[in-house]
């Protein structure tokens, strides 16, 4: 909502200056966005007059001219193809700011020709946007006088943020009124001298409204004005237009954008010559067609409010009229229409059609039911000032429906200001603020106050509403800043479980030398669709690129896509992880927290250590590192080789599992999927599904008491051959199965495959300690247990011991 | 044997151990006076066959030569290994100057750090942290929250919407992305009576992407419940948080009045902070700077999720956490947060043991 100051002055009385206006603006809410200064913008500007203008001799499109500044002649070289001798413009002097580059000019030469100066376009002077041609200034302009005395744009225009609640203030009255209840100087009276009609108006109207859509137009004002003269508007009028962003058009179209400015009250004038037979108002059947007088085709549909003749639409109510009954210059006789239209009806037909208008805005907002009357009024008011003839004739009014009412009563109690506000305001002051702000206090006990707001302010609902009015009036710097008060001494835990297990994984990988990134919830379908067929659930209605368009199911392939875009840059050794939601459906159960790591490239080069490719085990090691510090229970973990999802290599990954619960997955990247995704390998991952660890046992904080043998452990090294597809973890079963109580750890030290072992076999070497209890075992019971240990992996996995 | 063959035989022993040049030419010296058949050894054995007086004086002599000789083997012992370990640490010699074997330099995301830090600061404020999914229903998302069918943040250009499932859902169970936590005053309301004091931080989502905007973001909730809290305590709350968060025990805060369906009044925060050549800076000095919105719970709101309106009320806020983080930790671009650069994560990130404590605070 823009305004200029002389505007605002027109309805308040005030001596503020435009920074204590501006200031006061945006402490009751009305937050002032832009300050547009033009005067001290425009101050350097001077009138001046072309005397001659000859062609540039080195340039066709450039002229040299000679001009008068009212103090001297000098010579500007100017490519305006307006340029021409006896015209008066505006001249800039070297180190004059242009307002629109906010440059200082430079003096210079122009293809060898000096030039003393600038002759300005209104673009080039934030006038307007005509950039086409130098300013054409009057020919009484006085040479050497300020631009700024000599066009009305000294005005400064104020630009306001409306919050959509407030209706009333997208009229420049309402704005006024709002100051002066802030104490900003005094509302002036609004004159409006109603025009007596002399004849019936000349245009019936009719609502045709079912009953339950009645409220979509309760009220429609019309009059009719006949034997006009339009034409271009008075300078004044124009002068206003154009300072908040207007193109003047024509008296009759100027008048209305400028009540829709005044008095935030959007109205219509119909040449009335163009109107066959009576006009109607009703919802449309859906399907008809309509061009607008913004040169655009609607197709309506059913239930939109839309205003007609008898040869069909004319106008779309509250957003836009039609191309057929508009107002031209030729135009004599019209009909001015000021109705109500239903804010939400207005708002959902603009959306569906994308129709955007200053109608729209003020009609979806609310405009003000008791000012419909007024509205016509003051339309017909101003046409017959500025368009009116010895011959006008005005009609009297035309009133179909009645006034609605859209303000409730609101029952309020000023103690509530200390309570809810925290701000102790005297009942006199509040019924003060409200009563400058147009509402009634009917007051039936000094707690019990009975509230009308003013026609205006339908957006009042209640006591918190009304509180609100007077703070805000009051001030918000007098609400005190209160700590909040301690409800208990300690704070009990903030976190969930499921949060702090998150944060535990995410500081273990970064512990394991993985970037935490956060990624989209998002991603392409045509890389989701490489890890697994994509929900049509879990599509975007409205992606805001093709390349986010989807509802992430995995984590993996936004990081697969993240190392691929660091390896484009460089940066090829990758370690990344993200603990974040993923999506198989659109329920909150279907929101899966996953814990997901993916390391790329090489280890770094080192000449303590050589480099390798990630490979699966620095995927396991990660995923064991996270589940350790989230609290999963480690000795119970059970691996399961090529229990995977597609997206992972069969043969390099498996599955994290407690018996039946699945924890996660980890290994190497499926070759195919990371083609699809354009991606270099290797690449390992590994997801974690936090949730699925099984919450701690409620058994108290202690632990079991530790229990420190008095005899040393004993350790010895065996080495087995077997079938290469034996997996470790069964060897390492059965060993420790061998015997429970002696052997407490089985490690494996070597793996080797190659001379000396048989193709299809491998030589595994591995260390157990034991841990006698009682006493010292003898070589007898050692070589006891090391028949049962050769046994046991022997009957287990097919393996012997090697001599 | 005479004492004169012994001196003598005392004085060259000594003379060689002290010639001697390691290890084993000291054993050797040992073995030749003290070993079985060692010099001293063969003498000591000869004592028998002296007179009782001689015999003693002798041995005495022998003894005394005999530990003389001891203790400069082991002397000479001594400083031959000391010798010898300073010509092996000379040899074991190292470049210290050689990098160490490489250990993973992880780094936790400045959205995780921050939220982290928010979540301390309100814990000790009493404050739980709740949560709600990011694909919530409309009527949790806007309806109930006092955003009537045709409010404009509805429109299609602001949220992002999931395709109807043919699973009966009634109109207003439709499902869109979150567009603010607020979505979680509406399940926490739900689920639980009064008093309430949570704040939720989380994942929200809206169709905008420039330079100060992207389609996914995160943004922290508070909600307090119960029956006497007022919008002093709004400002407190927030006043305090802010100080606390940013570290600044003067910085500033202003409410100037706004408008948010959900809240009742309304206002939006600024916080102190200069901007004297072109360079952000905050504080008291005098300029503002826009940081979130508040107010007190609407009472539809309240009534929406069967709360009464008469008895209970309390305040709502919310604000974005990159903001705060951007301002806090001077990270100039809203958008590198979700391009996963390993050189930004590296610059911006934080180390793992860096966990926001109270404790430690300032």
């Amino acid at each position: 909502m823009k305004f200029t100051l002389s505007w605002l002055k027109d309805h308040l009385d005030t001596d503020a200056t435009l920074e204590v206006l501006s200031e006061k603006l945006t402490a009751i809410g009305l937050e002032v966005e832009g300050l547009e200064d033009r005067a001290s913008a425009l101050a350097p500007f001077k009138v001046a007059r072309i005397i001659t203008a000859e062609k540039h001799p080195d340039a066709d499109r450039l002229k040299v001219c000679t001009v008068d500044t009212g103090s001297e002649t000098i010579q500007v070289v100017c490519g305006a193809p307006n340029a021409r001798a006896g015209l008066r413009t505006v001249l800039a002097r070297p180190n004059d700011v242009i307002p629109s580059t906010g440059e200082a000019l430079k003096l210079g030469k122009i293809r060898g020709m000096e030039s003393q100066g600038m002759m300005c376009s209104g673009a080039e002077l934030c006038l307007d946007t005509d950039a086409a041609g130098i300013m054409e200034l009057p020919d009484d302009a006085p040479i050497g006088a300020k631009l700024v005395d000599v066009m009305d744009v000294a005005d400064p225009v104020i630009e306001i943020n409306l919050t959509p609640n407030r209706a009333d203030c997208a009229g420049v009255r309402g704005i006024a009124r709002d100051l002066a209840a802030a104490g900003l100087g005094t509302l002036r009276p609004m004159k409006i001298s109603v025009p007596e009609g002399t004849e019936k108006c000349g245009v019936a109207v009719s609502l045709d409204f079912p009953e339950e859509q009645k409220h979509h137009c309760p009220l429609f004002v019309g009059r009719t004005i006949r034997n006009i003269k339009n034409g271009p508007s008075p300078a004044w009028l124009q002068t206003r237009l154009r300072a908040i962003g207007l193109r003047p058009i024509s008296a009759l179209v100027d008048i209305t954008n400028y009540i829709t400015f005044d008095c935030g009250r959007p109205l219509h004038v119909f040449d009335s010559a163009k109107i066959k037979g009576g006009l109607w108002v009703r919802p449309a059947k859906g399907g008809e067609t309509f061009r607008a007088l913004n040169d655009k085709d609607y197709t309506l549909e059913a239930g939109m409010t839309a205003i007609g003749d008898e040869t069909g639409f004319l106008s779309l109510a509250g957003l836009v009229g039609g191309e057929t009954s508009g107002c031209e210059v030729e135009t004599k006789d019209v009909f001015i229409e000021s109705a109500y239209f239903d804010p939400s009806r207005t708002a959902q037909t603009g959306r569906a059609l994308g129709v955007t208008s200053d109608a729209r805005y003020r009609f979806e907002r609310g405009v003000d039911p008791a000012f419909v009357q007024d509205g016509a009024d003051l339309a017909a008011q101003m046409i017959l000032d500025l368009c009116g003839t010895s011959e006008t004739v005005v009609s009297e009014r035309l009133v179909v429906g009645a006034v609605p009412s859209v303000v409730k009563t609101v029952a309020y109690n000023p103690a509530k200001m200390a309570s809810f506000i925290g701000v102790d305001v005297a009942a006199d002051e509040q019924e003060a603020i409200l009563a400058k702000l147009g509402f009634a206090v009917e007051k039936k006990s000094a707690n019990a106050w009975t509230i009308t707001p003013p026609s205006w302010r339908g957006d009042v609902e209640g006591a918190p509403d009304i509180t609100e009015e007077i703070i805000r009036i009051k001030g918000f710097e007098h609400i005190p800043a209160t700590s909040m008060p301690r409800e208990d001494v300690m704070t009990p835990c903030a976190l969930d479980l499921l949060d702090r297990r998150a944060g535990q994984a995410k500081r273990a990988f970064a512990a394991q030398g993985l970037m935490e990134a956060v990624t989209w919830s998002f991603m392409s379908s045509s890389v989701a669709q490489a890890f697994e067929p994509v929900k049509d659930e879990l599509r975007l209605l409205n992606p805001i690129s093709a390349d986010l368009d989807v509802m992430r199911s995995s984590i993996v392939g936004n990081l697969v896509q993240a190392a691929r875009r660091n390896a484009d840059r460089g940066f090829g050794d990758v370690a990344l992880f993200e603990v974040g939601p993923t999506y198989r459906n659109q329920t909150p159960e279907g929101q899966v927290l996953v814990a997901t790591a993916l390391r790329a490239g090489q280890t770094p080069r080192h000449w303590a250590e050589k480099a390798r490719a990630v490979d699966a085990y620095d995927a396991k090691a990660d995923a064991l590192a996270a589940l350790a510090a989230a609290g999963a229970p480690m000795a119970s973990i059970q691996i399961g080789a090529g229990d995977v999802p597609a997206w992972y290599h069969p043969g390099r990954s498996g599955s994290l599992r407690l018996g039946p619960v699945l924890l996660g997955y980890f290994g190497e990247l499926h070759p195919a999927v990371l083609q699809a995704c354009d991606a270099q390998g290797p690449m390992v991952a590994c997801e974690l599904y936090l949730a699925a660890i099984p919450a701690p046992r409620k058994s108290g904080t202690a632990r079991p008491l530790l229990k420190l043998e008095a005899l040393q452990p004993v350790s010895r090294d065996f080495a087995f051959l077997l079938d290469q597809n034996v997996e470790a973890d069964k060897m390492i079963a059965a060993i420790k199965k061998a015997d429970k109580a002696l052997i407490r750890e089985v490690a494996i030290f070597d793996v080797y495959t190659g001379k000396g072992v048989a193709d299809g076999k491998k030589s595994v070497a591995l260390s157990v300690t034991m841990q006698p209890t009682d006493h010292t075992l003898t070589d007898a019971e050692l070589e006891g247990l090391t028949a049962k240990i050769a046994g046991a992996v022997e009957k287990a996995t097919g393996g012997v011991l090697r001599g | 044997m005479s004492e004169t063959e012994l001196t003598s035989l005392q004085s060259e022993l000594l003379t060689a151990i002290e010639a001697a040049s390691d290890g084993a030419a000291l054993e050797a010296l040992r073995v030749e006076a003290l070993g079985k058949k060692g010099k001293l050894t063969e003498m000591m054995k000869t004592l028998g066959k002296l007179d009782p007086d001689a015999r003693k004086a002798m041995g005495a002599a022998l003894n005394a030569a005999k530990d003389a000789v001891s203790v400069a083997i082991e002397a000479k012992q001594k400083v031959l290994a000391a010798a010898a370990l300073s010509e092996r640490l000379e040899k074991e010699r190292i470049d210290v100057t050689l990098s160490p074997r490489p250990m993973g330099e992880g780094r936790i995301h400045p959205i995780t750090q921050t939220t982290d830090e928010i979540v301390t600061i309100f814990a000790a404020m009493g404050f739980a942290t709740a949560k709600g999914p990011d694909i919530d229903t409309d009527w949790n998302s806007f309806t109930a929250l006092n955003m009537p069918a045709n409010h404009p943040a509805r429109q299609m250009q602001d949220s992002f919407y999931m395709p109807d499932v043919s699973d009966g859902l009634s109109s207003t169970e439709k499902r869109v992305l979150r567009p603010h936590t607020s979505s979680v005053q509406i399940r926490t309301m739900m689920g639980q009576k009064p008093p309430i004091r949570i704040i939720a931080p989380g994942r929200t989502f809206r169709c905008d992407y420039d330079m100060t905007h992207t389609p996914m973001f995160h943004q922290f909730e508070g909600l307090v419940i119960d029956e006497k809290t007022n919008m002093g305590h709004l400002k407190g709350c927030l006043l305090d948080f802010l100080r606390a968060f940013f570290g600044i025990d003067d910085l500033p805060l202003r409410f100037r009045p706004s408008y948010f369906p959900f809240t009742e009044p309304s206002a939006e925060v600024d916080i102190g902070c200069s901007r004297k050549g072109g360079e952000l800076k905050l504080g008291n000095y005098g300029d503002w700077l826009e940081i979130g919105g508040c107010g007190m719970v609407n009472s539809n709101v309240l009534r929406n999720c069967g709360i009464d309106p008469d008895v209970y009320q309390g305040f709502a806020f919310g604000t974005g956490i990159e903001r705060l983080a951007m301002l806090k930790y001077g990270i100039p671009d809203l958008r590198t947060f979700f391009e996963a650069d390993m050189r930004w994560l590296k610059h911006y990130g934080f180390v793992p043991l860096d966990i926001p404590n109270p404790a430690m605070a300032g």
